[in-house]
């Protein structure tokens, strides 16, 4: 347990000057900031919506943007940039001749990139509350303050974070085996594009496409034409979505355990 | 210099059906600087790569400190430092950052980074970007990793690669000092000059075989001492060196008799002039060891 703690320590000092882990909360920053601007500069047209109504406006502009095709393309860059730190400097040899144990090396590395992902979800959440908050006190004509989002906020993206983890597993093994940034990238982004088409046509089998997960995510939250939110946290997506985790996280720890470093 | 830290039986390797080591035997004594040493593609880096469970080998015939490897990984890799081919270096880290994430996984203190960059002498470079480090600073770094946790056995692969003459000196000093302080030291290279200056104990792989196992007194011996005669009729002479019991050879326009001793000399040049050959140089000659290694690989 300690060497795990050690591992997950030393892939923060590892990261910590990168774009994997700065990207994590600069997107948040980035969208939500967008976001808030173009809903500042459009208040007028704003006026007539009551505080639930202008608060899920404000939360799905932000969730439309990212949850669909920003949040696979992120996490496929994040898992890629984790594990492209030891394929750029060569460093796999280095780490398994230290009396660290594989397994510690491997989990630590897998759940820092977790960790990436939930930081990046719960600033998404935080900034979305800040950033509509401080909209109400500044355009105080809207009404942000008759209504409160934050349980509800933390709960979607809660639930985003879950359906997100299936795609986080089979990218890490990816970018586990392979070297290069094209083939991960390639088949994530073919995957992302056919998830969002027969999410949105609505294929009944659309769940077994882990990538599609987070659009189903979000639809099945908020189906077309409803006004109110339900999250049920642990839909059939969500819980796909955690068993491929599971599958494709031991998978990359035999690939890891198995091979040889040539 | 008593029980061996390092021991391999009958060490082979297959990369598919490509046999890379064939039988090799080390046995790297406690305290010693063991040079490692072969042409490239012989067979060192593998070798290394199993003496650091990096590639797996089944038959469990590797023993580090007395104890079989696969089955106690952590415990003898928390004994070893190595550096295996390039050193494995974060380039979009400082050196001192390289040191302290290692450090960090090693449970060792912050203030070991600082002693190995003035050990290496990277303490003016610490806050410098590794990438924008020379070869020879990269090497170094690669070393000082090895060194941080201050290990008893150190596994050096060709350790002076890319560094400058002072560069090679200083890493040479610093072998000599680790083996002073009781440490054994396992390097490889392909050069035996790098060897033969540091060097206790010599292993020779060539093609996957351990040719030579020992000491360097015991290489050299191998090296035997000869007498060259330059003279105006080679073939005039080494017929009368022959018949007179001498085993005379000639190599590149001189005759050459294996030395036994200056009394020996002595006649030569006594019966070669008496035969009325005209004796222009008479002298006594080492085959030098890089014309040994050279004979032992090539052949």
């Amino acid at each position: 347990m300690q060497a795990f703690a050690l591992s997950l320590q030393s892939e923060f000092l590892k990261t910590r000057k990168t774009l994997a882990f700065w990207i994590a909360i600069v997107l948040p920053l980035l969208i939500c900031g967008l976001v808030f601007i173009g809903f500042y500069s459009h208040s007028k047209d704003l006026l007539q919506y009551t505080g639930r109504m202008l608060w899920m406006r404000y939360m799905n502009t932000t969730l439309g943007v990212m949850g669909i095709l920003l949040m696979p393309m992120f996490v496929i860059f994040v898992t890629y940039s984790i594990n492209s730190i030891e394929h750029r400097a060569d460093t796999w040899k280095s780490l398994f001749s230290l009396p660290v144990s594989k397994w510690a090396i491997y989990s630590s590395k897998y759940f820092y990139t977790v960790l990436l992902n939930a930081l990046c979800l719960s600033l998404f959440a935080s900034f979305i509350l800040l950033s509509g908050n401080l909209m109400g006190l500044l355009k105080p004509e809207l009404k942000f303050h008759d209504y409160s989002i934050a349980g509800l906020a933390f709960e979607v993206h809660a639930k985003l974070f879950l359906a997100s983890l299936g795609i986080l597993s089979i990218q890490f093994l990816l970018s586990l085996v392979w070297t290069d940034f094209l083939k991960p990238m390639g088949i994530g982004f073919v995957l992302t594009i056919a998830g969002i088409i027969s999410a949105q046509s609505g294929w009944k089998y659309a769940w077994t496409n882990p990538y599609a997960h987070p659009m189903l995510a979000l639809m099945s939250m908020k189906p077309a034409k409803a006004t109110m939110i339900n999250v049920d946290m642990f839909s059939k997506e969500v819980l796909v979505s955690l068993l491929v985790a599971v599958i494709a996280f031991v998978a990359g720890y035999f690939v890891v355990t198995k091979r040889s470093i040539k | 210099m008593s029980s061996p830290i390092i021991e391999t039986h009958e060490l082979s390797y297959f990369f598919g059906n490509q046999q890379v080591l064939d039988k090799v035997s080390l046995n790297v004594p406690s305290g010693s600087i063991y040079g490692f040493l072969g042409p490239n593609g012989a067979g060192k880096t593998t070798t290394i790569k199993i003496l650091l469970n990096l590639l797996r080998s089944e038959a469990k015939n590797v023993f580090v400190f007395g104890q079989e490897l696969s089955g106690n990984r952590i415990s003898v890799l928390s004994r070893i430092g190595s550096l295996v081919e390039q050193p494995a270096i974060y380039g979009h880290l400082s050196g001192r950052e390289n040191l302290i994430v290692r450090a960090s996984l090693l449970r060792l203190k912050s203030h070991k980074a600082d002693e190995v960059l003035e050990l290496t002498g990277l303490s003016s470079a610490a806050y410098k970007k590794a990438s924008q480090y020379s070869l020879g600073m990269k090497q170094r770094l690669g070393i000082g990793l090895a060194l941080l946790s201050d290990p008893q056995l150190l596994i050096l692969d060709e350790p002076t690669n890319g560094l400058d003459p002072n560069g090679i000196i200083e890493v040479r000093k610093l072998l000599t000092n680790l083996a002073q302080q009781g440490k054994t030291v396992f390097v490889s290279s392909h050069l035996l000059s790098e060897v033969e200056k540091t060097a206790s104990h010599v292993g020779i792989i060539n093609k996957g075989t351990l040719i030579f196992q020992g000491t360097l007194q015991e290489l050299q011996h191998l090296s035997n001492e000869q007498v060259l005669v330059e003279v105006d009729d080679n073939v005039r002479a080494a017929n009368i060196l022959l018949k007179n019991g001498h085993s005379a050879d000639i190599i590149e326009k001189q005759v050459i008799v294996p030395y036994l001793s200056k009394d020996q000399m002595a006649a030569i040049n006594t019966l070669l002039v008496s035969a009325g050959c005209s004796v222009s140089a008479i002298s006594k000659s080492k085959k030098d060891l890089e014309h040994l290694f050279l004979s032992l690989t090539q052949s």
